[in-house]
């Protein structure tokens, strides 16, 4: 069973609706959908909820205003600056350490479980899918990601999947690491411009960090043909393939606003430039 | 005045429209906060003039002191750290993994025989310097950090209240989303007009809305896609304060690193007519 992860450092560039394509034409398949920030591979796949489970993560601190003798020890300890002069913790900057906790003289502050998220399994059109959403400004969307993908591999396994397909998260930070660990080929994919170029260099180099090996894919390719070039060259010479070119193509978002793969869309040649990097993924 | 310009998904134009607003301005500072992948500087091409490497307090243990108690591991949340008791007359080991540990002090405060102290460990480097008129400062998060709060906090302390401060948010939804915006006395949100700009709009919408903090949007390509998005903003009476139409000219010169308002200087009274708006706190 081989885990595919598709990862991009520059938002926008087309991971979602690459992973969709992959979707339509992988047989015996997981998808996962890593992106617990922000996940959008749902609008293309329409998963129907089977198993909905609450996301527990991580500790706030809470003040009994009762027992609080309003010392300020707590304020002063605190690195977050997460308790006001009132007394009143701010649970958006509450990283839930626990500092205050164990030095009130009084005892008045205790930690509580946090309820960060929820995650999914679910059923597509082309087979299971696990899904999170991770609460708003909420923390730890690395561990609401390793348990999306620790759940993703359990069902592959159980049900003799070839492939677990990931959307990553753009950037290069906690939930793209998480990522990351055991995966068989990231696919980066990029854009030609100085941004997509910058960015894929970046998230190559987290790659290669964490010893995992990374193909190129260059989307909508033909918006600036020689940036895209200069961005084959500079990624074969860190020993980065490119596998595939996707050029431009506005039926790609006519699909998205219908709510498909572009695989189930109009003939587009954009199908087959998808095609062709599909057949150059391991399997 | 501090707006910020952050989005749910990426690839909306958070990027292109901090840096066309800066450049409209007269007294700009600019920061960019998306310190993962910082872009802000392709465009406005800054000298840099001063490097500052930013790091986080990680616990280091005093061997000669350390009992093997096991005090520091207990109040350890993120558990970085890990102690081995000493058994049948050998020494025991503390183990600190660096990499785990938010920097919040629990464990130095906490130990009964005063045998860690904190070290910096680096995690990034803040950038500062000057473009044009516009004072820049950028935070470049280290490969292979898990964190970046804490080096976008440290971009902040730059914050120059005497000038209008542009924030160049990441993008997502949680903590660095947060930590970049917070404070912030507007957020223009921006978008683009297929569902997944709206999908990740209304998330975007909901972090400003905890923050409290005023926000309007702009729809970027805003005839690629369907006119959900903005039937959704005006359900929800958020304005919606500019529209960039997708040009293929607009696209090319992005690719190029070249700032819209330098190929299409007329999209600079656009820029001005947008800060002025929010300046005069017609939609807050």
């Amino acid at each position: 069973m081989k885990q595919i992860v598709v990862i991009s450092g520059k938002g926008g560039t087309g991971k979602t609706v690459i992973t969709g394509a992959f979707a339509a034409l992988a047989r015996n398949t997981v998808m996962a959908d890593c992106d617990v920030d922000a996940a959008d591979l749902h609008l293309l796949l329409q998963p129907t909820i089977k198993e909905r489970h609450e996301f527990r993560s991580g500790l706030n601190a809470s003040i009994d205003g009762k027992v609080c003798q309003k010392c300020g020890r707590c304020i002063a300890a605190c690195r977050f600056n997460a308790i006001s002069d009132g007394f009143i913790i701010d649970r958006v900057s509450c990283e839930g350490c626990g500092l205050c906790s164990h030095i009130c003289p009084a005892g008045a502050i205790t930690m509580e479980e946090n309820f960060a998220g929820e995650w999914f399994i679910s059923e597509t059109r082309f087979g299971s899918m696990v899904h999170a959403k991770l609460g708003i400004a909420e923390e730890n969307s690395g561990k609401l990601v390793s348990l999306v993908r620790k759940q993703a591999k359990e069902l592959a396994e159980k049900n003799n999947c070839d492939r677990v397909i990931i959307d990553g998260a753009p950037g290069i930070g906690c939930p793209v690491i998480a990522s990351l660990s055991g995966i068989d080929c990231a696919v980066v994919v990029t854009e030609p411009t100085l941004s997509g170029l910058h960015d894929a260099l970046r998230v190559i180099e987290v790659t290669k960090h964490f010893n995992v090996s990374s193909r190129l894919v260059i989307n909508k390719y033909d918006l600036n043909p020689d940036m895209s070039e200069t961005i084959e060259e500079q990624c074969a010479k860190i020993g980065v393939a490119l596998i595939g070119r996707i050029r431009f193509d506005k039926t790609v978002v006519e699909a998205v606003v219908e709510g498909k793969t572009i695989m189930e869309y109009n003939d587009t040649a954009v199908k087959d430039d998808i095609r062709r990097i599909w057949e150059k993924l391991p399997s | 005045m501090i707006i910020s310009v952050a989005s749910g998904k990426g690839g909306t134009g958070k990027t292109t429209v901090a840096v066309n607003l800066a450049l409209s301005l007269d007294n700009a500072q600019f920061l960019d906060c998306d310190v993962e992948e910082p872009n802000a500087h392709i465009f406005l091409k800054p000298t840099i003039k001063k490097q500052a490497q930013a790091y986080i307090p990680v616990p280091e243990i005093d061997e000669s002191k350390c009992v093997y108690c096991g005090k520091c591991a207990e109040v350890c949340v993120y558990h970085a750290i890990a102690v081995l008791p000493g058994q049948d007359g050998k020494k025991g080991n503390t183990l600190i993994f660096a990499h785990l540990c938010h920097g919040c002090g629990a464990c130095s405060l906490l130990c009964p025989q005063g045998a860690i102290k904190e070290v910096p460990r680096e995690i990034g480097v803040v950038e500062s310097g000057i473009c044009e008129r516009i004072a820049f400062v950028h935070g470049k998060l280290n490969i292979g950090e898990a964190m970046s709060p804490p080096l976008i906090r440290q971009v902040k302390e730059h914050i120059n209240p005497q000038k209008t401060v542009i924030i160049d948010a990441p993008p997502g939804t949680s903590c660095p989303v947060v930590a970049s915006i917070r404070g912030s006395d507007y957020a223009l949100l921006a978008t683009e007009p297929t569902p997944f700009g709206l999908n990740d709009l209304i998330l975007a919408v909901e972090v400003a809305r905890k923050l409290t903090i005023p926000f309007g949007v702009v729809i970027n390509r805003s005839d690629l896609g369907n006119n959900k998005t903005e039937e959704y903003c005006s359900r929800e009476n958020i304005p919606v304060l500019m529209k960039i139409p997708f040009r293929k000219e607009i696209a090319m010169a992005y690719s190029k690193g070249e700032p819209m308002v330098k190929v299409f200087p007329e999209y600079k009274k656009d820029f001005q007519g947008l800060f002025n708006t929010i300046q005069n706190g017609k939609f807050s």
